[in-house]
């Protein structure tokens, strides 16, 4: 049999060029010759452009041109909607009209011969307002809350059930806003040649950008490509194709020079998307035995005036636990700010602090272990949409986690463990995503060298997906990883959905298989149809793969290497492959991840500080591809829900929207020293449903559940159940 | 970035005299450069001061004497600052991040400018960047600002770290100006805002801190730097205390506290203190002698919090240096 390649711990291919700095961000593709742009960004919330002093700014050293909504050429803004953008509402116009849709909105672009003569210009440029006071607070209640499409789900008659239980909790939660923050700023450089556009931009979304980008100006898709063989981090905030990006594109146009634009820290907070602040409302019946009878679920999120950003806040809530009677609503409150998108565990992360949080104070509520809780409330099958699950561990999880973590040595009355002054807490919560999957495509080619390159339009944010599709692509071909050069990043590769949504491996992965099969099978026939080779008129069912050769079954000979089957003609082996989901398994099946997530926390009763101590996940995602990437997807989720759980807020100033903590220095996120020892494990399990790989996802669910974990081990420390997040020292000082 | 020279001046007169004349020292950059790039200040002329020969740190006598270059890494990891003065050492590690402190010089540190956010967007009214253009955050976000010494025209609190522990410890510095040398408390450095929140210290045009000197006690030994915020690292105080303590036959005979985060200037506690002396070193006490550190306490909309982590955060402080549990 093959040597397998999955599931070994492969160490990054990439790294070297990584940690070397050879590997090209978005911003490294310098070209000859090319210009500076640098946005100027609204300073209110709400109103228009009355005026704009560019005369003066025109004449400043080296710049080439001011652009704003006077003299932007006009963009023709075809429709187009990828799967990442909202379904309903209409893109943002960037300086097609002198309207003020939010606090930092893009108003005008000065471009120049080098940066700092550009964000020279770009301080100097004078613009007059008409302001109004934007809304941006959605608790106002005034604030008219919109229902999305399909937001509302039922079984039963929760309402009913929930008054009458014998026990029931009923609460509010809230979510701040968050930003995605990673460390590499949003940069395009755009390059036109004639009616022809290269984009060197940053993007978890090649493909989208260039049908966006098309669609903006009016072109051919296949007159743009976009190009981004690496990310510095993106949680989600490169999915969609922002601004910039068209401005990045306009600047080029209408100067006729190749421009690079690159975000400024503070500008990451403006028009690049974030976790949108939501508020939240579960209300939970039980049985005195902790059975579930009601639950309802109510959510609301925030959007802008122009798109309804849709996650799914309440969708888990459907399915998690077993209980007949269950009611989720979701709405939308539409402010003057920019819209949101989907961050690392988009919805379910939110959602599932509410539900996990809820689920904890019930079991206080019982006086029943918050863990057998859930054992007592574990469906058999997904009771919403009345399907088994294609696979299901949580109970699994929730067994190896609690063992690791030494779920046994907490003692349950809350304040009742100490280490010295410190007060102790351990708390444990659910996660669970969607095991997406999405239509891909990918390419294979076996070279006469021996080497086989693969190629996908798919990106790499993080997770290693070099690493990881180099080892499905050696598995599938039976080479060692060393002979296999996997390449993403361009536009032109065959396509694949966005990298999100934790479907990259399921479905490129699976595309890739496919190809690797596919190519298999044409060096296959190429070598039945040559008289020279061993295999000469074989049928092609007597011939079996091994390790990368070719023979007939059974057949103890060397058999063929590709090598061996190219060199016969010298021309390579290409071959594509897609996989998309059989529609009758995805009708059959439930598929989700699961996981359980658990915390201890020491917080100083004097001062109330807050640290984490340790952090357990134990995960049921299928196969593991590389155990040493998945722990690493995993400590980078925990540590983003560290940062949920007890740091991360934009704040807003109602006044006029501004988000007042734009900087690295004021919206914290976890440093080195708060994050504790972090321990990641997977449960074995196998779903033969999902996709051919068995893959179930990790990016999202590795985020999803810390930050309840955290709140629970918080009253489990203090007796202070904190229902907002982030939780700060003000919340417990008093507790 | 707007244009600017940069000089080395080739002595302490010439980078006075030019100072006097306009420019503005750099030492570190790590306060001037952040907020040049955000044209927050925008000097033309800048003096770089690190060739100039005022770092170093040596002991004479009972006193320590910081030369005002020294970095802020190279002070806290300095044996004699550990062994004489390990508030300052601890006060120093708490502060900023490692790479910052390896840049950062102490007299920039006595001089860092304020963290009020609005302080730093030129979009926004504030009355110290932009004398008489308001101030934003009065009626704005002001959870990080301060509730003592504030004034209707700005409520920004002193970042610096160092600064609380130099205060406490009655340190005193010299400057070097265009008109000779002067000796005076660090404590006089600072300014409360009044309406005139631009003005921030007591430095004449052209005068460069060139010493700190940290005269020693009984207390030296016995004294903590607590600094309380909601991340372990890489944030600004929410309230700091430095406090020392010199305690005989079980008696507190002499006590020094201030505290930061909470003040528009590093923030000594002088009726805690008096409080103190001649009380046994005990919870209680520092609990009753705490109340009396938000005396006079003006809450903001958001910052009502400081109110109570103050005496907390005092007591916290006293605690660790009294060694009480
Ligand atoms: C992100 C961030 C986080 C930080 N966190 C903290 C923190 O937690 N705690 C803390 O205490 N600090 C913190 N700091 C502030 C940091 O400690 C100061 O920026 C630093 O100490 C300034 O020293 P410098 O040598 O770089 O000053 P510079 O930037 O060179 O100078 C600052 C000012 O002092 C003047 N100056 C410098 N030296 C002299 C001198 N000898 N005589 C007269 N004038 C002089 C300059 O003209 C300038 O006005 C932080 C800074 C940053 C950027
Ligand atoms: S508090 Fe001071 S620094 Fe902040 S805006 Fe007001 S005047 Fe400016």
């Amino acid at each position: 049999m093959n040597v397998s390649s999955i599931g070994k711990p492969l160490t990054r291919v990439d790294g070297r060029a990584k940690v070397t700095g050879t590997a090209r961000y978005a911003a490294d593709f310098n070209q000859p010759g090319q210009l500076y742009a640098v946005i100027v960004s609204a300073t209110v919330g709400l109103g228009r452009v009355t005026e704009i002093a560019s005369t003066e700014v025109e004449r400043m050293p080296g710049v080439v041109a001011v652009i704003t909504h006077r003299n932007a050429q006009k963009l023709p803004y075809l429709p187009h909607k990828g799967v990442i953008d909202p379904a309903v509402g209409e893109r943002l116009h960037v300086l097609q009209d002198d309207q003020v849709h939010f606090y930092g909105q893009p108003v005008a672009i000065v471009v120049a011969d080098n940066l700092d003569h550009a964000e020279r210009a770009a301080a100097a440029l004078r613009i007059t307002y008409a302001a109004r006071r934007p809304l941006v607070d959605h608790a106002d209640r005034t604030i008219e809350r919109i229902a999305p499409k399909s937001a509302d789900g039922s079984r039963g008659d929760a309402d009913v059930a929930v008054t009458q239980a014998p026990v029931m909790i009923d609460e509010a939660y809230e979510i701040a806003r968050e930003n995605h923050n990673p460390m590499e700023p949003h940069a395009t450089t755009a390059a036109w040649s004639g009616d022809r556009l290269t984009l060197w931009s940053k993007s978890q979304y090649l493909v989208n950008e260039q049908a966006e980008i098309a669609a903006v100006f009016g072109l051919p898709v296949e007159n743009v490509e976009v190009i981004c063989p690496f990310i510095g981090g993106a949680f989600g905030t490169s999915l969609r194709t922002w601004p910039h990006v068209t401005l990045a594109a306009l600047a080029a146009r209408q100067t006729g020079r190749t421009v690079k634009l690159v975000l400024s820290r503070k500008q990451m907070f403006f028009t690049t998307g974030h976790r949108p602040r939501t508020l939240q409302r579960i209300a939970l019946g039980a049985t005195p035995d902790g059975k579930l009878t009601g639950v309802i679920h109510e959510g609301t999120g925030e959007t802008s005036r122009y798109e309804q950003f849709t996650e799914a806040l309440t969708a888990a809530t459907a399915y998690l636990y077993s209980c007949p009677n269950v009611r989720t609503q979701y709405r939308l409150a539409q402010l003057d700010t920019s819209t949101p998108n989907h961050m690392r565990g988009p919805g379910e992360a939110s959602g599932i602090f509410a539900l996990e949080s809820a689920m904890d104070e019930l079991s206080y509520k019982l006086g029943i272990d918050p863990i057998e809780l859930r054992r007592r409330n574990e469906p058999r099958r997904d009771e919403a949409e009345n399907k088994p699950f294609s696979s299901r561990s949580l109970m699994q999880c929730y067994e190896l986690g609690s063992e690791r973590f030494g779920w046994a040595r907490r003692t349950p009355e809350p304040r009742s463990m100490r280490d010295g002054r410190l007060l102790i807490g351990l708390g444990a919560a659910t996660a669970t995503y969607p095991a997406y999957h999405a239509p891909a495509s990918a390419r294979v080619r076996l070279l006469a060298d021996g080497l086989a390159e693969v190629e996908a339009a798919a990106s790499d944010m993080g997770p290693g997906t070099y690493t990881s599709m180099t080892q499905v692509a050696a598995e599938f071909l039976g080479l060692p990883p060393e002979q296999v050069r996997f390449r993403l990043g361009q536009s032109a590769y065959p396509q694949t959905p966005s990298h999100g949504g934790s479907w990259t491996m399921a479905s490129v992965g699976s595309a890739i298989r496919a190809a690797c099969v596919e190519a298999q099978a044409q060096a296959a026939s190429r070598a039945v149809a040559d008289s020279g080779s061993p295999v000469f008129e074989a049928s092609v069912d007597d011939l079996e793969w091994s390790e990368g050769r070719l023979r007939r079954r059974g057949d103890a000979s060397p058999g063929m290497s590709y090598r061996d089957i190219i060199a016969r003609t010298g021309t390579p082996v290409e071959a594509e492959g897609s996989a998309q989901r059989d529609p009758e398994v995805a009708e059959g099946y439930s598929m989700h991840s699961f996981g359980a997530v658990f915390a201890e926390v020491a917080i100083d009763p004097d001062v109330g500080t807050i640290r984490v101590r340790r952090i357990v996940g134990a995960y049921g995602i299928g196969r593991v591809v590389n155990p040493l990437l998945a722990r690493s997807q995993c400590t980078g989720g925990m540590i983003g829900g560290i940062g949920m759980a007890l740091m991360e807020r934009t704040v807003l100033d109602p006044r006029d929207g501004r988000p007042v903590n734009a900087h690295m220095a004021d919206y914290l996120m976890p440093v080195n020293l708060d994050v504790p020892k972090l321990e990641a494990y997977f449960v074995d399990e196998v779903d033969p449903h999902v996709n051919p790989l068995g893959v179930k996802g990790l990016g999202e669910i590795a985020l999803v559940g810390t930050a309840p974990a955290i709140a629970n081990a918080v009253f489990h420390a203090t007796g202070r159940r904190v229902r907002s997040l982030p939780i700060h020292i003000e919340d417990v000082l008093t507790a | 970035m707007f244009p600017f020279t940069l000089e080395k001046p080739r002595s302490t007169e010439d980078a006075i005299a030019a100072a006097a004349s306009g420019a503005r020292f750099i030492a570190g950059g790590t306060t001037l450069i952040d907020l040049m790039r955000e044209q927050v200040e925008c000097p033309d002329r800048l003096i770089d001061i690190n060739s100039l020969p005022f770092g170093g740190i040596r002991v004479e006598g009972e006193d320590l004497v910081i030369g005002a270059l020294a970095r802020m890494a190279e002070v806290a990891a300095d044996p004699n600052v550990q062994r004489l003065q390990p508030l300052i050492a601890e006060s120093l590690i708490e502060g900023a991040s490692p790479q910052l402190r390896n840049m950062a010089s102490m007299g920039g540190n006595l001089l860092q400018r304020v963290r009020c956010p609005y302080f730093r967007m030129l979009d926004a009214g504030c009355n110290k960047r932009t004398p008489g253009s308001g101030c934003a955050a009065i009626d704005g976000l002001n959870s990080g600002h301060a509730i003592l010494g504030t004034s209707d025209h700005c409520v920004a609190t002193h970042p610096s770290d160092v600064a609380v522990a130099l205060v406490a410890l009655d340190a005193t510095m010299r400057v070097k100006g265009p008109q000779g040398e002067r000796s005076f408390p660090v404590e006089e450095l600072f300014r409360l805002p009044g309406d005139t929140p631009h003005l921030e210290h007591t430095l004449l045009p052209g005068e460069l801190i060139v010493e700190i000197r940290v005269p020693g006690g009984p207390h030296s030994r016995r004294a903590r730097y607590l600094k309380v915020r909601d991340r372990a690292s890489y944030e600004f105080a929410l309230v700091s205390a430095a406090a020392a303590l010199s305690i005989e036959d079980g008696v507190i005979r002499e006590v020094r506290l201030a505290v930061g985060g909470v003040g528009t200037r590093p923030w000594r506690l002088r009726d805690c203190e008096a409080a103190l002396v001649g009380t046994r070193p005990e919870r209680r006490a520092f609990e009753e002698a705490a109340q009396l550190a938000r005396q006079g306490a003006r809450p903001l909309r958001h910052n009502q919090f400081k109110v109570e982590l103050l005496p907390r955060t005092v007591v916290r402080a006293l605690a660790l240096a009294g060694e009480v549990a």
